[in-house]
């Protein structure tokens, strides 16, 4: 359907092109680096190239002869510019330890990137070759990466001042959990690796800041997520009013959580920027971001489940140890606890025992990364659920289909309340579309026949909790701010719309969504509804993009706010038509008269609420509501993913050959653009699987330290996705929406890994550790051969 | 991102590129800059003189030449890749041509740039071996012809003078069969873990090793072992003798030598078959 066609009516579940698009495909798409300011001067940061070193000295003179540089200033010349440390805004428990992280390091560099000075020149290329001369004397110091190791006894202290590199223990159990693992038949216990991975986000960081010292205004241009959290960070971090600050994020190409972050180059520029008077720029090199923009995952993972010998499964028991890296990121503390609520998956379980350590290592802070807690939880109960199953001796299918959760809605062991769900139809689905029946059959007959490649059919069912979250919940569980968001409609004079938006899109087809629902509910041409995001000074306040919330609570607060539209247009048209409102009958922001010809639009109401000429008596002039949404629970998305691969015995490749997801996230508004996140979230979960992992050595650097190493899939590593949904409308919001935005990603690494320890399993392996590099398996079939 | 300042000429012929190398102590050529640039990019590599050849464009054909096919070495992977002479005469050219890097590298990278810069993970040295092909280069005393064997000097280090330049690679016509290039890759980007090339010769086979040692390699054990009779299977049981792959992220010098074998087996099998 053309986003041209002006007829009014049903918009939502569509698949309307994105209006987004032309702008990308034609270059016309205004990013931070694409910005100038008058005067404007650029920054490079000299960043540690030890892991672990004490800072003796730090000499920018040499610098600042260098052609075209304006200033240069050390970490300690700037230490007082800081009125606060880098925040964390999720302290997990009352005793978490949260040091003191500086933009520039003062004492110590604590992972290889960290940064130690920052030079300013009239270019960028002087920038950068001006900060290569700045003189840095280094004692280096171990390093310590793996956050088990970290924890040892005797390991390198990572912050001095503490007595261990713990920086929490965060635990949830329920008080049946000992009983039901000591008493139970079959207990499984497994260990799995969540690698550190890289997320790449296609347009690197970048900032732009100025300062006006007559008025004493800043403005940031940042490629951030979250703009308004990041006002509200930064003035506590330098210590000056929220309201002289205006933060804005352009357009922004990509995120996945990386720029859910308050991080050092966006507080150090709006500081540089007041020390100097000029504007301040500074755009990440790909190679920087590797070190200096937040990873994810990097966890160890045990997990026991407890069972009847009948397959029924009756407890979950997880013990996690997290690598924080070097300092406490944004939301970097709590993002394992955002899945260690459904480490129990989509199964009906009656005991659960989850307990986390967040440990500090020497290397770059972890932070959310699509999917944040989930992907790992996933990845946890669907590979020991397989392990369950070749325990018993039963089909995965089979194991699954006994346990799952059936009636809704179902408080889970964790103590959480998935509103809805339909696992047995999305796994029915999913099986159908694989023909799961006829690939067992090959299977076996490869397997007979000692094939070269042997087929693997992998599954995962999951449920997640995204669309954050209920306000209340967020506070009980020391979340420094609210779940709400916000959304304002301002109808114009002549028939046109003005929408804001407090969630703040960076590739995710905002715009076409929201227009559709402002077009659906109020019977707006869709090319005259205007949306607009990401700018502190012109909107109401917000809470961001991030953990699949923008449909699921902007766009449900958007829904709200045309109710409130449709309802004031009500009163000025009844007034106008002099009838009853309750004689009006209303659809598509159309109202009739029933029995008469008698009719108008929100769009006439929008007029006359403007002139104001003939308005009800004490009736606010003006066609404009906002609507403040706090999500009574989470969302709840879930589903079936299959993989089917094939897996060369004598070189250990694995080639992808069929996938299928079907997925249950209600109802729907765009079916394209979810099909665009479900594809996206399936290749990272794919590239988790098979292909990517930052790896440090012995001294603590970063050795994929560029797109060579560090191996992102291509569309040549892919296949065709086959997609289905089913739905089970969420019933706690009245679009019946839940999130997509990170489900790709969290079903996908345990079904393609799955699939590699099913094609294997005839040879004794059990495991492959991701992602599953043809050494990997080959290693695994060598030792699973020997057992 | 952005490399350390270097100055920067076009030639105008191949004996002004020749004439430019001679005008300063750390000149480097500059072909389709898929291998320099990246370094130059991370300032792992810094230049002082970049001479940019990737205008002579009477450097890029593929034409008959006797016995010979002779390739110019400005001639872009894409070119080969489509090159009808090749695909008849030479076929291991263009096959193993399409399989570097993706389309927007083969319409860059160059072949002469890949012999000139012998990393043994790239894939043209290793079939250029092979093949034994033969290389023509231009100095300042004029044109030389040499095996490209002898122009393997170690990791990324060819025998050329400083200020040599290649001009032409001369292959020999094998006819449409009797070939195979077997290469396993992380992701079809990347460079070979490890590669093997086979060319049907005198009764058994030239056989070269992509990434198994500083530069790309013969697999004399292999050669000898089918010379005296050794079906293929067995033969490529001694690809690995003598190699010393490295080990880095993506296998191990010991997975290295299994994959050789491996790839070696089956490189013979479809190159005999």
């Amino acid at each position: 359907m053309a986003v041209t066609e002006e007829k009014a009516g049903a918009w939502i579940g569509k698949p309307v092109a994105r209006k987004e698009d032309a702008k990308l495909l034609t270059g016309q798409s205004r990013y931070v680096d694409d910005l100038t300011l008058p005067g404007m001067v650029f920054a490079a940061v000299v960043r540690s190239p030890f892991a672990h070193a004490r800072i003796k000295r730090v000499d920018v003179a040499p610098a600042l002869e260098s052609e075209g540089v304006v200033a240069a200033f050390t970490g300690a010349d700037l230490a007082e510019d800081w009125a606060a440390t880098l925040p964390c805004v999720w302290l997990v428990t009352e005793d978490t330890k949260q040091p003191m992280h500086r933009p520039l390091a003062t004492d110590k560099a604590r992972y290889a990137g960290d940064g130690v000075a920052v030079v300013l020149a009239e270019t960028r290329a002087q920038a950068k070759d001006a900060a290569e001369l700045v003189e840095v004397d280094y004692e280096p110091l171990p390093a310590v990466i793996d956050p088990e190791e970290a924890l040892a006894e005797g390991a390198p202290l990572v912050h001095e001042e503490l007595e261990d590199n713990r920086s929490y223990t965060w635990a949830l159990k329920t008080d049946n959990a000992d009983d039901v693992f000591s008493s139970a038949p079959v207990v499984v216990k497994e260990r799995y690796r969540q690698q550190r991975l890289i997320p790449n986000a296609i347009e690197p960081r970048g900032v732009l800041a100025q300062y006006l010292p007559a008025q004493d205004e800043y403005t940031l241009w940042s490629a951030t997520q979250i703009p308004h959290i990041l006002r509200f960070w930064l003035a506590v971090t330098l210590g000056i009013p929220e309201a002289r600050l205006r933060v804005v994020a352009p357009d922004v190409g990509g995120g996945f959580g990386s720029k859910l972050n308050v991080y050092a180059e966006e507080a150090l520029a709006l500081v540089l920027a007041r020390r100097l008077g000029r504007p301040v720029k500074w755009t990440e090199e790909r190679s920087e971001g590797y070190l200096a923009t937040s990873h994810g995952r990097d966890q160890w993972q045990e997990i026991e489940l407890a069972a009847d010998e009948d397959g029924t499964l009756r407890g979950v028991r997880v013990r996690l140890t997290v690598g924080m890296g070097a300092y406490l990121q944004l939301v970097g503390a709590g993002t394992p606890i955002l899945g260690a609520w459904v480490y129990g998956g989509a199964y009906d379980i009656e005991a659960y025992d989850f307990e986390c350590v967040g440990v500090f290592t020497t290397a770059t802070p972890t932070d959310a990364y699509r999917g944040a807690g989930r992907p790992e939880a996933t990845y946890a109960i669907e590979r020991a659920m397989d392990a369950l199953a070749r325990r018993l001796d039963m089909d995965p299918v089979e194991l699954r289909r006994k346990n799952f959760i059936t009636e809704f809605p179902k408080t889970i062991a964790s103590g959480l309340e998935i509103d809805s769900g339909d696992f047995h139809g999305a796994l029915d689905r999913a099986l159908e579309l694989v023909d799961y029946e006829g690939l067992r059959r090959e299977q076996a007959e490869r397997r007979a026949a000692g094939d070269g490649k042997q087929l693997g059919i992998g599954l995962a069912t999951y449920t997640e909790m995204c669309g954050l979250a209920p306000s209340r919940i967020l506070g009980v569980l020391l979340y420094a701010a609210g779940g709400w968001d916000a959304a304002t409609i301002r109808c114009l004079p002549t028939g046109s719309v003005q929408v804001f938006i407090g969630t703040s899109p960076h590739g995710q087809g905002h715009v076409t969504t929201f227009s559709q629902i402002v077009a659906d509910r109020l019977g707006i041409p869709i090319e005259q509804v205007e949306v607009l995001h990401g700018d502190t000074s012109t909107m109401q306040l917000g809470l961001d993009t991030y953990g699949s919330r923008s449909l699921a609570v902007g766009g449900v607060a958007l829904y709200k706010a045309a109710d409130k539209i449709v309802e004031k247009s009500k009163a000025v048209v009844a007034h106008k038509l002099e009838v009853s409102p309750d004689d009006l009958q209303e659809e598509h922001g159309r109202f009739t008269v029933a029995g008469t010809d008698k009719a108008m639009t929100v769009q006439d109401a929008a007029l006359h609420a403007f002139t104001a000429h003939d308005l009800p008596d004490g009736m606010e002039p003006g066609l404009e509501a906002t609507f403040v949404y706090d999500p009574p629970n989470f969302s709840w998305p879930g589903g079936a993913h299959v993989a089917v691969l094939e897996v060369d015995t004598e070189t250990g490749e694995i080639e992808l050959r069929r996938y299928v997801a079907v997925d249950e996230i209600g109802n729907v508004v765009n079916p394209t653009i979810v099909d665009g996140q479900v594809h996206g979230g399936v290749a990272q979960g794919i590239g988790q699987a098979l292909f990517e992992e930052a790896i440090y050595d012995e001294e603590g650097n970063l050795t994929t330290g560029s797109m060579v190493s560090y191996l992102v899939p291509s569309a040549a590593e892919l296949i065709d996705l086959e997609l289905d949904r089913v739905s089970a409308p969420s019933p706690t919001n009245p679009m019946g929406v839940k999130g997509v935005g990170e489900t790709g990603a969290i079903a996908s690494p345990a079904a393609v890994i799955n699939a590699v320890v099913d094609a294997l399993a005839q040879f004794g392996v059990t495991d492959v550790e991701m992602p599953a590099k043809p050494e990997r398996v080959w290693r695994a079939l060598q030792e699973g051969g020997a057992r | 991102m952005i490399p350390a300042r270097f100055d920067y000429e076009v030639a105008e012929s191949a004996d002004h590129a020749v004439e430019l190398l001679g005008s300063g102590p750390d000149a480097k050529l500059l072909a389709g800059g898929h291998s320099l640039l990246p370094l130059m990019r991370l300032r792992l590599a810094r230049p002082e003189l970049l001479v940019d050849v990737g205008r002579l464009g009477d450097l890029s054909y593929v034409r008959e030449d006797g016995d010979a096919i002779a390739i110019g070495a400005l001639t872009r992977y894409h070119d080969l890749e489509r090159s009808e002479l090749l695909r008849a005469e030479a076929p291991i050219v263009a096959h193993a041509a399409g399989t570097v890097g993706d389309p927007q590298v083969r319409h860059r990278g160059t072949i002469g740039g890949s012999v000139a810069h012998c990393d043994p993970a790239s894939d043209a040295p290793t079939v250029l071996l092979a093949l034994d092909a033969e290389l023509v280069v231009r100095g300042p005393g004029g044109e030389r012809r040499l095996p490209v064997a002898e122009s393997f000097g170690g990791f990324l280090a060819t025998t050329l003078d400083p200020q040599e330049l290649l001009t032409e690679i001369r292959v020999p016509k094998t006819g449409a069969d009797g070939w195979a290039y077997e290469k396993l890759t992380r992701r079809a980007q990347d460079w070979a873990t490890v590669a093997v090339a086979a060319v049907r010769a005198n009764g058994g086979a030239r056989v070269a090793l992509t990434n198994m040692g500083p530069t790309a390699l013969r697999a004399g054990g292999v050669e000898e072992a089918l010379a005296s009779g050794s079906d293929p299977a067995a033969a490529a049981e001694r690809a690995a003798d003598g190699t010393s792959p490295p080990s880095d992220h993506n296998a191990s010098a010991e997975f290295r030598q299994h994959l050789a074998r491996v790839l070696t087996r089956r490189a013979l099998e479809k190159a005999l078959g």
